[in-house]
């Protein structure tokens, strides 16, 4: 095997990087992202029943969300903490390349049609502002809710409004409001993003 | 189950979406000839390489020398035996990987001619190979243990750690067995596949036993004096199955104080520690572990009975052109898992596709998870992310490691679900569909 030059100045590179190992140098961007496809499916779109898609979001959204990951007071999560930090930033920006190219293939699961219905309307009036084309867009830097694993849905609202995550100060005043107006309007949301194909 | 179409939609979009990041050069190396890849053993490691290569250079040709028609994952086996699932949700076969081009030859190979570069199978003649990829999982050190070996195991003593009938035996024998009922299971030295396993194992057959048969009880007789997650098992055995008091579901003997065994009399179901003897009424021993029988008629074992490999590519430091991977292949600081087997067939697909096309190996990535459900609704997890330093995989400092002890009982519930979707995911990663 041939330790080229290429490899050699990776080596020096790799040394200056955060992870603390010496690295003999940074690996594809297909070969990241393929390390994660046995939990979030095959190029990042996931056959639940909760682990999430990852495919389509915006590169901020995934570079944000994986250095939250990393920040000990950062993201909470069950195993991504863990995960994110054996990333440099580096590496992350690459998967970020990756998986904003792939296509989400929206989850395939139960919903209920009348529920859903009633979500569209509230989704228009609270969460389309930051979520557009009915929160399918990922442009906005905000994830992508249609189609995405209701149960992680309900796992991230729970942990919104717990403090376990930081929510966005301006989606914090439309949540409450809904809240207010409509104690079931979350899952009428949730129907509704689980029912998009 | 309702997935099918959109699974199909993956493959092909995840085949498109291939063939673009990949740009155009694979698509004009596609018209040469791109050579032949033969992989011993369609399970988790063999299946994962023949759809990465497919998925890499769709020119290079694929085949799979897999002796069964269908491959039953370990992972989730245990649930089978709790009988919170069947073992029709653990089978997978080859289909999709057919509809990728990839050729299934059902036929056990017995040997490997790394000089004439074939695989020797037993009914179809031999199979000539540019490049050889070996993922035949484990075999067992039957001399170990007095009274058992393959025919023992697979009527009376099941081993039950290659899923199957053994798998279905061992549940028929739980069913079977009457209230009271002791239930041995006796884990292996290290290293095995899947350390945490057996202790998974425990919790489920006694979440069965607090259902059906709440006078009974598991008798972990244990080659170790510490095991995997040990923290986590004993704090979740005393949560759900009343571990340290006078009627707990689970004891657990470690090494040092008698759990050693040495023999067993299939007749009886009794088993002899070092100490003491035992009556099970069902008796699951895990024997100790080394290489799959292939690698060692190919000569591919060190002598600890592993096949060692160049870490980068999953090269044979033994053989050219012959690639191990899986529980066989020396792969630590990874342990011999699933998920293990599933990452480094990705980095030896990579490796096999380079240099098939004459291009140097490329910097390898992995990971490993371990998820193990403890009870309906409780989850653990064990996680590691690994590089590269240039000649050996190495973890990354400060990713990784366990669920915290303290975890609420809520996110506990969280990771028994997303243990569940990292078996939909890992599966369809590896079989397709
Ligand atoms: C109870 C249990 C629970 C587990 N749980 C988990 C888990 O939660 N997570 C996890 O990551 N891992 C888990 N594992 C471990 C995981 O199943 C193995 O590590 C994994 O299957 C290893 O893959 P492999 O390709 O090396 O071997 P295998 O998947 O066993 O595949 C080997 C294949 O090779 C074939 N073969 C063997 N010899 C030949 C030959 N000479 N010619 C042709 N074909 C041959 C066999 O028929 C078999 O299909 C568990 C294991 C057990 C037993
Ligand atoms: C062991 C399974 C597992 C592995 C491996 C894994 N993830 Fe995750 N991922 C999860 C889970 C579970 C969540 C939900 C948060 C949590 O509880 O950890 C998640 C959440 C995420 C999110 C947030 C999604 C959103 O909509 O905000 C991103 C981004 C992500 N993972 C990226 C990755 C990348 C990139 C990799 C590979 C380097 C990876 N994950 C590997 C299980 C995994
Ligand atoms: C003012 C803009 C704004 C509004 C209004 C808004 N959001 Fe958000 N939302 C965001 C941003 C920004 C993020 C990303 C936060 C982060 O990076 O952690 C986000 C994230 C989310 C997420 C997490 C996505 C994931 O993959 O983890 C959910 C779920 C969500 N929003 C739901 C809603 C709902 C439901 C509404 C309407 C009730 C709503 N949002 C209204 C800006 C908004």
């Amino acid at each position: 095997m041939k330790l080229n030059k290429k490899v050699l100045a990776l080596l020096v590179l790799g040394g200056l990087s955060v992870s603390g190992n010496s690295m003999a140098g940074t690996p594809s961007a297909l070969d990241l992202a393929n390390t994660c496809a046995g939990c979030h499916g095959v190029d990042g779109s996931s056959n639940g029943p909760a682990i999430p898609s990852i495919a389509g979001v915006s590169p901020d959204y995934f570079k944000d969300a994986m250095m939250d990951y990393k920040d000990a007071d950062g993201r909470y999560s069950t195993i991504m903490a863990r995960i994110a930090k054996g990333y440099t930033e580096e590496e992350i920006g690459l998967m970020a390349g990756y998986f904003s190219k792939q296509k989400m293939v929206p989850a395939d699961q139960k919903f209920d049609a009348t529920q859903a219905k009633a979500g569209a309307k509230l989704h228009k009036k609270y969460c389309e502002k930051c979520h557009e084309d009915g929160g399918k867009s990922a442009e906005d830097d905000a994830g992508v809710l249609a189609g995405q694993w209701t149960a992680y849905l309900h796992y991230t609202m729970d942990d919104f409004t717990n403090g376990r995550r930081d929510m966005p100060k301006k989606m914090k005043k439309k949540v409450q409001k809904l809240q207010k107006k409509d104690a079931k309007g979350m899952e009428k949301l949730l129907n509704y993003y689980g029912s998009q194909k | 189950m309702s997935g099918i179409s959109r699974r199909n939609f993956i493959q092909i979009t995840g085949g498109a979406a291939a063939v673009s990041t990949l740009g155009v050069s694979n698509i004009l190396l596609a018209g040469k000839s791109a050579g032949h890849v033969v992989i011993v053993g369609g399970g988790i490691g063999g299946a994962t390489a023949a759809r990465y290569i497919k998925r890499a250079d769709p020119a290079v040709q694929v085949t799979i020398v897999e002796p069964n028609k269908d491959y039953y994952t370990c992972f989730m086996s245990n649930e089978v035996l709790s009988g919170h699932r069947t073992l029709d949700s653990i089978k997978f076969g080859y289909k999709n990987l057919e509809s990728m081009g990839v050729k299934i030859v059902q036929d056990y190979a017995s040997n490997i001619d790394a000089g004439k570069k074939h695989v020797v199978t037993k009914k179809s003649g031999n199979i000539a190979y540019d490049r050889c990829i070996v993922s035949p999982g484990v075999d067992f050190k039957w001399e170990m243990i007095e009274g058992l070996d393959a025919k023992v195991a697979a009527e009376k003593i099941p081993h039950a750690w290659k899923a199957g009938p053994q798998t279905a035996l061992m549940r028929k024998q739980l069913e079977a067995m009457k209230d009271g009922g002791t239930v041995i299971i006796a884990p292996p030295p290290n290293p095995f596949r899947c350390p945490p396993g057996p202790y998974e194992r425990a919790c489920q057959v006694a979440d069965y036993l607090k259902n059906h048969k709440p006078k009974s009880k598991v008798l972990i007789l244990d080659a170790k004096d510490k095991f995997s997650k040990q923290g986590l098992f004993m704090q979740g055995w005393k949560k759900h199955y009343g571990y340290g008091t006078d009627n707990s579901l689970i004891e657990w003997v470690k090494g040092a104080e008698g759990g050693i065994i040495e023999g067993v009399d299939a007749k009886t179901n009794t088993v002899t520690g070092s100490v003491d003897e035992y009556k099970g009424d069902v008796v699951n021993i895990i024997p100790a572990q080394k290489a799959g029988k292939i690698a060692f008629t190919a000569g591919l074992v060190n002598d600890k009975g592993w096949c060692p490999v160049n870490q980068q590519t999953f090269e044979s430091t033994k053989h050219k052109d012959v690639y191990v991977i899986g529980d066989s292949s020396v792969a630590s600081p990874l342990p011999k898992s699933g998920y293990s087997a599933n990452s480094e067939a990705k980095v030896c697909a990579a490796a096999v596709v380079a240099s098939l096309q004459g291009k140097d190996p490329a910097i390898p990535t992995l990971v490993n998870t371990c998820y193990s459900v403890l009870a309906p609704g409780d989850g653990i997890s064990v996680a590691m992310v690994y590089n590269f330093d240039g000649k050996k995989i190495q973890k990354v400092k400060g990713s990784g490691g366990l669920t915290p002890m303290d975890s609420s009982p809520a996110m506990r519930a969280r990771e028994e679900q997303y243990a569940h979707s990292w078996f939909r995911n890992i599966t369809a990663d590896v079989f397709g569909g």
